[in-house]
């Protein structure tokens, strides 16, 4: 399966990104990227639980299609969000469903963001993404 | 000027933590374990493992006499005035929970219990459920801008209908000691039981059940150097009388009939099923290991490292620390700056710190806080160890900024 353009200058970047600050900095530019919410989308239904963080995830289908948007208070957190959204825009849910994001994180050298912990957001937002491909 | 531990090389984990490039700076979460106690459960099970107080077999026996000298080594360290006093749990918070249990029956609608606001959920939601099943008052004693439970207030609220006082001995979250002589004798002299979470304060120097007057201490013993899985009850002998038995199954009974049963006093008729054989007899070891160290040298080699901590916070802009610790640890916040942002990139640098809300949401939401950072000292650390923290930080901070 072909990268979505984003995701695949994501990984250029992150492959190359040797070391803790330089993979700190390109998180916070990725953050920086993420389209930002309305407060009005700021609302309990799209919190996402389960992280120490304050984390939205707003999701929709258009023509089947999945549209997310998503942010959190933490910096760093919504960088990751941002590479988790430019792998996933776009997708059918069939596709969601079959992605393997872990494989993802993988890639880009974070995969210790998935730690179940409650310390870290990331993992829930996957579990609500999985939860929402399954359910449509 | 360097600090070292004189104990840290007795602590295996510890130097097996730096190869991996890790700084361990979370003890009030859990400790690292001393040599002695990896000995002790490796000699365990290498020696024949057994059920205790039900066996006549030889391996049965020898558990027992393990498993009931390690009984005789908390109320040493506790200074109870009897063994049967400690009663072995599954941890501090189901010790807690058998307390709120086993004490249900002394309640009736409208009578009070009192917590402070800095409790561990430990010693917060067994109360709260307990003062709903029972339409109770729950009253949540307030601080001072220190971090200490206000006496002025705290006394005005601990009244009449006060049945139980249950008071943190040392802040999980604040670091700091409680005024527990005062609670402690204005609660009995309204004819409150009293309940003291040792779950910190246990660790950081030696406290004597009997002088500090509590009915009930509780502490477990993984914060202890210890293993997990084991938490410890001390009563005084006329509060445990008054203890309803709560978990049921083992040999905690005394006659069984399909209909009716009759049970043992403490200890053994809380101590319901197979208790954690190893790991209380893992405790007496550990506490035989810490009873040989120089408690002077113990004390001044932590209270210097958290000198040293607090020091290197207050040198660095915008950090705020959470009340005025007094031991052990310190909570702090960055302005400007998201705590989970510092821990992930005190992650990134291998210093193991916890974030969050400490099990204690009531109190950071008091403080207006999601979360802080919290560095928490063992007697392993040393001033190596503050400095790679402080390093990170700056590192961190400067990325951030």
């Amino acid at each position: 399966m072909s990268l979505p353009d984003q995701a695949r200058q994501a990984l250029e970047a992150f492959e190359q990104g040797k070391g803790w600050e330089q993979r700190a900095r390109l998180l916070m530019q990725w953050g920086d990227r993420l389209e930002p919410l309305d407060e009005t989308e700021k609302t309990e239904a799209n919190r996402v639980h389960g992280c120490e963080s304050l984390v939205w995830l707003v999701a929709e289908q258009v023509e089947g299609l999945w549209r997310f948007k998503a942010s959190s208070d933490a910096r760093l957190l919504r960088g990751l969000l941002a590479l988790l959204l430019v792998r996933v825009q776009g997708l059918a849910s069939e596709e969601l469903a079959g992605l393997d994001l872990r494989e993802w994180f993988t890639q880009l050298g974070l995969e210790r963001q998935l730690s179940p912990s409650r310390s870290n957001g990331l993992h829930a937002v996957l579990q609500r993404m999985a939860e929402l491909a399954s359910n449509r | 000027m360097f600090q070292p531990s004189p104990w840290r090389a007795d602590f295996p984990a510890i130097a097996a933590l730096q190869r991996q490039h890790q700084t361990y700076l979370d003890s009030a979460a859990t400790t690292q374990k001393p040599q002695a106690l990896l000995d002790a459960l490796s000699h365990y099970y290498g020696h024949g493992a057994a059920n205790v107080h039900r066996a006549q077999h030889l391996p049965g026996a020898l558990a027992t006499q393990a498993f009931e000298t390690s009984r005789d080594k908390v109320a040493a360290w506790l200074n109870a005035a009897d063994s049967r006093q400690i009663i072995f749990t599954h941890g501090a918070t189901s010790a807690l929970n058998l307390l709120a249990y086993g004490l249900e029956h002394r309640f009736e609608a409208g009578d009070e219990i009192a917590v402070s606001a800095l409790e561990h959920h430990a010693n917060l939601l067994p109360w709260q459920q307990l003062a709903r099943r029972r339409n109770l008052r729950l009253v949540v004693l307030p601080l001072d801008a220190d971090g200490r439970i206000d006496l002025d207030q705290a006394l005005q609220l601990i009244g009449p209908r006060t049945r139980v006082l249950a008071v943190s001995q040392l802040s999980n979250v604040l670091g700091t000691w409680q005024p527990l002589p005062a609670l402690l004798a204005h609660a009995r002299a309204q004819g409150a039981l009293t309940v003291v979470d040792g779950a910190q304060g246990v660790v950081h120097g030696r406290h004597d059940v009997q002088q500090l007057g509590c009915d009930f201490y509780v502490f477990s013993s993984h914060k202890l150097y210890g293993p997990e899985g084991v938490g410890v009850l001390y009563g005084r002998s006329q509060a445990l009388e008054r203890l309803h038995h709560w978990q049921f199954g083992g040999e905690m009974v005394q006659l069984a009939e399909y209909q009716s049963a009759s049970f043992r006093p403490a200890p053994l008729g809380f101590e319901a099923g197979t208790p954690p054989i190893a790991g209380v007899i893992g405790l007496g070891a550990t506490l035989d290991y810490l009873a040989s160290l120089d408690a002077q040298a113990l004390e001044a080699h932590e209270t210097s490292l958290h000198q040293h901590l607090l020091r290197g916070l207050r040198d660095r802009d915008g950090v705020r620390i959470l009340g005025k610790p007094q031991a052990a640890l310190a909570s702090f916040v960055i302005e400007g700056v998201h705590n989970a942002d510092i821990a992930h990139l005190l992650t990134e640098q291998g210093i193991a710190v916890r974030a969050g809300h400490h099990c204690a949401m009531p109190l950071l939401r008091d403080l207006g806080l999601e979360g802080a950072i919290r560095v928490s000292l063992g007697l392993y650390n040393d001033s190596d160890d503050l400095q790679r923290f402080f390093e990170a930080l700056d590192q961190g901070l400067e990325l951030l900024r």
